[in-house]
């Protein structure tokens, strides 16, 4: 019975989220839906990367990197036509196992690609991989040199990105087709579809965060927050300290390259700027301001600093607002904006009374 | 490969070697005294040779760069009195977030006053087109003052730190700063002085070096990257050896690029920082028993 608590606020947001829904629908404004449906996605980033530094107490300043890995397999595999080879007993074999889909672009050209499905899988499967080659070595190391080490991952996906012809180079991939999920529900940026898709997005959200919770309030939870204590304590208590951190990081990199691929498709297209550096250092803004090891936090701060951030509130100091937060928070407020202080710190502020 | 060819991708991989290892002094120099990686810089370098080119337009270009180093000193010290002052025994998570974050808003900042275009201080002797010839290489006599500060500023701050009462405080509060506070050094004011020092000798580099490689507001960021690297691959805090991997960095760039596309530069050096970091994370010069015991 306990254990069905940590749930409670799961059943509250879907509720909060069709609030949502039916309040904008009210004012007539549905088009924020589009940025949230973004938001949503990127939040999923926000999620894995919470797991990592809150939990696991590991920075990553290359999880643009992920989403990157994640969006731009989902784009090339979908987009990339095949027609040439349609004769070949390879291609046959995968039409024949419905692993192939033709469709026609936006100009009118057939083409034949690989499925979506076969293509999420195929990102999933690189990004672990990925995840796990770097990883093995990279997560033994610690503090700055960690940092450098994921930031220096980051800055070689980007130019990788930006220098292959393969990935479209500065322009990206665009004509991603949609991805059409089960009974008609399919991942599509067009009005339309703008209302089954903000239910789509929130689903992976809030799918996400189950998946989360019900890792944190484990035993690898448990785990996790003493290496984050004291990777010392945790090691001589015998929790093998290394695999779990890097699972973690697998897992991470596995939440980036689901918000990757799913907002590539939404978006149709994804382009180099997606695996900037500055966007790893939001999502880590980000984590920090929900307060680092606070899920709850990190999806809520995930969805609502994107959404603006995407409506353009910040203007061109878009990039500046989210370096201010990162000095802002970690100076004044460490646990995060949205943690309750604790009374003893509120009395410790407070002047005391004198002794008669 | 003829020898001048040679001579001359050698000449510009020392010249950019040089400048990263004045960057990479400048991690040192802060990290000895506090343990922190100071990601903000390479911005350091961006803001000096940004004010000097905007000094330079009233002021003759001696002055301009005085100027410019001066500010970026005093903008060191405000740096660390603001932001790095506050958070005393704050975890290195939080200090590492806190400097990116500082990065991130001095080139916002810097984005905002000089906006995007590409500057440079004009050449300090000669122009564009004049050139020395060396070995029979051609190269710039900019070149040549790159090398000459560069040397001085290594030359200044060894003499700093061994020979004047406050840079042997400094190198005191390294080694194990409760001793020095007992002896009645200042800490705190060690701290501030290592962010000016770092700051100013950033400056003076980047001055140097922007009539050749010129400066835009957001090049700060690749050019810690690199430092990083070369302060890793000479050892933190081991300042002499950061010059030797500086340059074997410049040189390793300056050769990959007569191999691959210049857009992948940068991949190599960064390639060289994650196999530095798996395989030998105390440094090419560092004997592996010493940097246990530092570690423990």
């Amino acid at each position: 019975m306990m254990r069905l608590r940590i749930y409670y606020p799961v059943l509250a947001a879907a509720a909060l989220v069709v609030v949502l829904h039916v309040a904008l629908a009210a004012s007539g404004k549905t088009y924020y839906m589009t940025q949230i449906t973004m938001s949503a996605y990127y939040a999923l980033v926000v999620i894995g990367l919470c797991l990592l530094m809150g939990y696991a107490g590991q920075i990553s300043l290359g999880h643009a990197g992920f989403f990157a890995i994640g969006g731009y397999t989902i784009a090339v595999l979908t987009t990339y036509d095949l027609g040439n080879w349609r004769e070949t007993p390879a291609i046959g074999l995968l039409r024949s196992l419905g692993l192939l889909m033709q469709w026609q672009d936006m100009y009118g050209r057939d083409i034949l690609s690989f499925s979506p499905w076969l293509a999420f899988a195929a990102a999933m499967l690189l990004a672990a991989l990925i995840a796990l080659v770097i990883g093995l070595p990279v997560i033994r190391l610690k503090g700055h040199y960690l940092a450098m080490a994921t930031l220096g991952f980051g800055l070689i996906i980007y130019r990788i990105v930006l220098g292959a012809r393969l990935l479209g180079q500065a322009d990206g991939i665009s004509n991603v087709p949609a991805f059409g999920l089960v009974g008609g529900l399919q991942v599509n940026g067009r009005a339309p579809f703008r209302v089954q898709n903000y239910y789509i997005a929130w689903f992976a959200v809030l799918a996400a965060m189950v998946l989360s919770l019900n890792l944190i309030h484990s035993r690898v939870g448990r785990a996790l927050r003493s290496i984050h204590q004291s990777e010392e304590a945790a090691h001589s208590l015998g929790i093998d300290t290394y695999r779990y951190k890097l699972a973690t990081f697998i897992l991470s990199a596995l939440f980036a390259a689901v918000g990757g691929a799913l907002l590539t498709h939404y978006n149709g297209s994804i382009g180099p700027s997606e695996a900037t550096v500055m966007k790893s250092v939001r999502y880590v803004a980000i984590v920090a301001v929900g307060g680092m090891a606070n899920l709850w936090g990190a999806m809520l701060m995930g969805v609502l600093l994107n959404f603006l951030s995407l409506r353009g509130v910040f203007g061109s100091f878009d990039d500046a607002v989210f370096g201010a937060i990162l000095i802002g928070v970690m100076i004044l407020a460490p646990q995060g904006l949205l943690q309750v202080p604790r009374w003893r710190t509120v009395t410790a502020l407070l002047p005391r009374r004198k002794r008669a | 490969m003829d020898f001048a060819l040679f001579v001359q991708y050698a000449l510009s991989g020392i010249t950019v070697g040089s400048v990263y290892a004045i960057v990479a002094i400048g991690f040192n120099i802060i990290y000895c005294t506090t343990g922190i990686i100071n990601f903000a810089q390479g911005e350091f370098l961006i803001v000096g040779a940004m004010t000097a080119i905007s000094l330079a337009q009233v002021a003759p270009l001696p002055v301009a760069i005085l100027g410019a180093v001066l500010i970026t000193t005093a903008l060191g010290a405000v740096v660390e009195l603001v932001f790095i002052r506050q958070v005393r025994n704050a975890s290195v998570l939080r200090l590492i977030i806190i400097t990116i974050g500082l990065s991130i808003v001095m080139r916002e900042v810097m984005l905002h006053i000089w906006d995007e275009q590409v500057r440079s201080l004009p050449y300090f002797t000669g122009t564009e087109v004049s050139t020395v010839t060396i070995l029979g290489a051609h190269i710039s006599p900019q070149v040549l003052w790159v090398l000459g500060v560069s040397a001085v500023i290594v030359a200044a701050l060894t003499l700093f730190f061994r020979c004047t009462t406050t840079g042997r405080a400094m190198r005191a509060c390294a080694d194990d700063r409760m001793a020095a506070c007992l002896c009645g050094v200042n800490d705190r004011w060690m701290v501030t002085l290592s962010f000016m020092l770092s700051a100013g000798i950033g400056a003076l580099a980047g001055c140097v070096v922007s009539p050749i490689t010129q400066t835009q507001y957001d090049m700060g960021a690749p050019l810690a990257i690199k430092g990083f690297t070369v302060a890793i691959l000479g050892g933190m805090g081991n300042s002499m050896a950061a010059v030797a991997a500086g340059l074997f960095l410049g040189l390793l760039e300056a050769f990959v690029v007569s191999v691959l596309p210049s857009s992948y530069k940068e991949v190599a050096a960064i390639v060289v920082l994650l196999l530095i970091l798996v395989f030998r994370p105390s440094g090419l010069f560092a004997r592996r028993d010493v940097s246990a015991l530092r570690a423990a």
